[in-house]
């Protein structure tokens, strides 16, 4: 594939793109692994949502 | 909160957790198939190799406006039928919307240099997508700026619906400057004279994008709604310490 | 009607009397344009070419200056929830505020205007113009920045988001009161065509201005 005399404009318009996905799905990834841990952990301390008692809870 | 807040999300997680992998199966396909065809699109006669910078400013732009229409019918749903989710919505679309419209920009500046001689121009359409950047940049401020979910996704709600309102005049107003201080010399791009061979591999990658879009923008509202999941499990954890 | 005359006349009462929110709003818009030659060179030909322009963006940064206090101050001592919870539309309560906002605030700005033109060696014509513009477009700016200053009442750095929010949507605003300045002095097009459609922001901004207010504060403080 011949890019021509503009190849660096080609190349980098692509690599800019590709960095901000990469970026962005890589903050979603983190995000989801850390809310994971958290949501783990907080259960493992035994901490229960208000939806798991059997009748609604004050709020 | 009543308990039905919680019920709706939590059927919406197990959804989105079914949907994720297959819609990640689907982007990744599109953009192979994108990137295919791309490679072996040909060369415009005009503006030579540079032409295959479209093929990823285009739907950058596309989903950069796209994303302020989610937010509004996310705003909507906030503010008119208080949906649980819509907020949600609303907030896990902000920064992808802000992530296109800067793709947008600097694939938009990189395609301008050889094509203009300048990284920028003030041209009506650039400057029109630097505002909308600028108001993308606002909505994830007042996000971040209000520490209650709940107020801040309203807040949110509020100036998306007026950014929505404005957009137009925005649009209107600078095309209308634009013009008065510069006579169209500038390049049209796109248009409906665009030729198949560079349309099909055009339309695969705009579809490739918004595969992206919604795959990212599930996994971001997974991620929200399990940040208000722990949120409330905190705030119950500490109301029951103190009890 | 009396609720809304009394919100107008307690909110006028109250900036004159605090004193100095308009003065300082004049001072900032007077040194804004000080400092532009500094910045620019003292060629008088060239100060007269973007004087409109920088009138107007003097006046748009001052007229910023106190949207942060526009509800926050009654949001502190409690007459806001008083406001929100009277039987008067709080759509109505909100526009006669930013009235009162704007004639204390805005109309400085106005009158002061020709007076900076003469530093900025603007002739008779363009000064004129100018101070029009400015007469119909900062009403636009106030209503605008009313949205702003609602959604970041409860705030603790609201003063700096309202300008992030705000400024954006005032481009508009600034596009056509600069371009209907510059067409009465140099055209090309006709002052009226800018000078309508600016007209028709700060109409359109009037109503849509205090809606999305009061839809903030409602949503807001609940």
């Amino acid at each position: 594939m011949n890019l021509g005399p503009h190849a660096f404009f080609i190349v980098g318009a692509y690599g800019a793109a590709a960095f901000i996905v990469a970026v962005v799905v890589g903050w979603v990834a983190l995000d989801y692994r850390r809310q994971t841990r958290a949501l783990a952990e907080l259960e493992a301390r035994g901490v229960t949502r208000r939806s798991d008692r059997p009748s609604g809870a004050p709020s | 909160m009543p308990l039905i807040d919680l019920a709706n999300p939590t059927r919406f997680l197990t959804l989105a957790s079914r949907a994720l992998p297959w819609l990640t199966i689907a982007t990744l396909a599109a953009f192979a198939v994108g990137i295919g065809l791309i490679a072996s699109a040909p060369d415009d006669y005009q503006q030579g190799a540079t032409v295959k910078i479209m093929f990823i400013h285009v739907p950058a732009a596309w989903l950069a406006m796209g994303c302020w229409s989610v937010m509004s019918i996310a705003a909507l749903g906030t503010l008119v039928w208080r949906h649980p989710l819509a907020d949600v919505a609303g907030k896990a679309a902000a920064p992808l919307g802000a992530a296109f419209t800067a793709m947008c920009l600097i694939t938009g500046m990189l395609w301008g240099r050889p094509m203009w001689g300048t990284y920028w121009v003030w041209d009506g359409r650039l400057t029109s997508v630097l505002v909308l950047f600028l108001m993308y940049l606002g909505v994830l401020a007042l996000w971040r700026t209000v520490e209650d979910p709940a107020r801040a996704g309203r807040a949110a709600a509020v100036l998306t619906l007026v950014g929505a309102i404005n957009l137009p005049i925005i649009k209107f107003s600078v095309d209308w400057w634009a013009t008065l201080h510069q006579p169209a010399s500038v390049l049209r791009l796109g248009g409906p004279a665009i030729h198949a061979s560079l349309l099909t591999p055009l339309l695969v990658m705009a579809l490739a994008f918004l595969l992206l879009f919604l795959t990212l923008h599930l996994a971001a509202m997974r991620n929200e709604i399990m940040r208000r999941r722990i949120r409330a499990m905190l705030v119950r954890e500490a109301e029951s310490a103190a009890q | 009607m009396t609720a809304l005359a009394n919100i107008f006349l307690r909110d006028m009462r109250l900036s004159v009397r605090l004193g100095g929110g308009a003065l300082i709003g004049v001072l900032f818009f007077l040194i804004v344009v000080t400092l532009m030659p500094f910045a620019i060179g003292p060629d008088l030909a060239l100060l007269a070419r973007i004087g409109p322009a920088i009138l107007w963006l003097g006046a748009l940064l001052a007229s910023l200056l106190a949207l942060d206090r526009l509800i926050a101050a009654d949001y502190e001592d409690g007459s806001l929830d008083l406001i929100l919870m009277a039987r008067v539309p709080l759509e109505l309560s909100l526009a006669s505020k930013a009235l009162a906002h704007w004639l204390t605030t805005g109309l400085p700005l106005v009158i002061a205007a020709p007076l900076l033109g003469l530093l900025l060696n603007l002739d008779p014509t363009a000064t004129g113009a100018v101070a029009l513009t400015l007469l119909a477009g900062t009403p636009a700016l106030t209503f605008i920045g009313l949205i702003g200053a609602s959604l970041t009442v409860a705030l603790r750095r609201g003063g700096l988001l309202i300008a992030v929010l705000v400024l954006p949507l005032a481009v508009p605003v600034l596009i056509f009161g600069v371009a209907a300045s510059n067409a009465a002095i140099v055209g090309p097009v006709p002052f009226g065509t800018p000078f309508t459609i600016l007209c028709a922001l700060t109409l359109m901004s009037a109503v849509v201005g205090p809606f999305a207010a009061a839809a903030a504060l409602r949503h807001g403080l609940e």
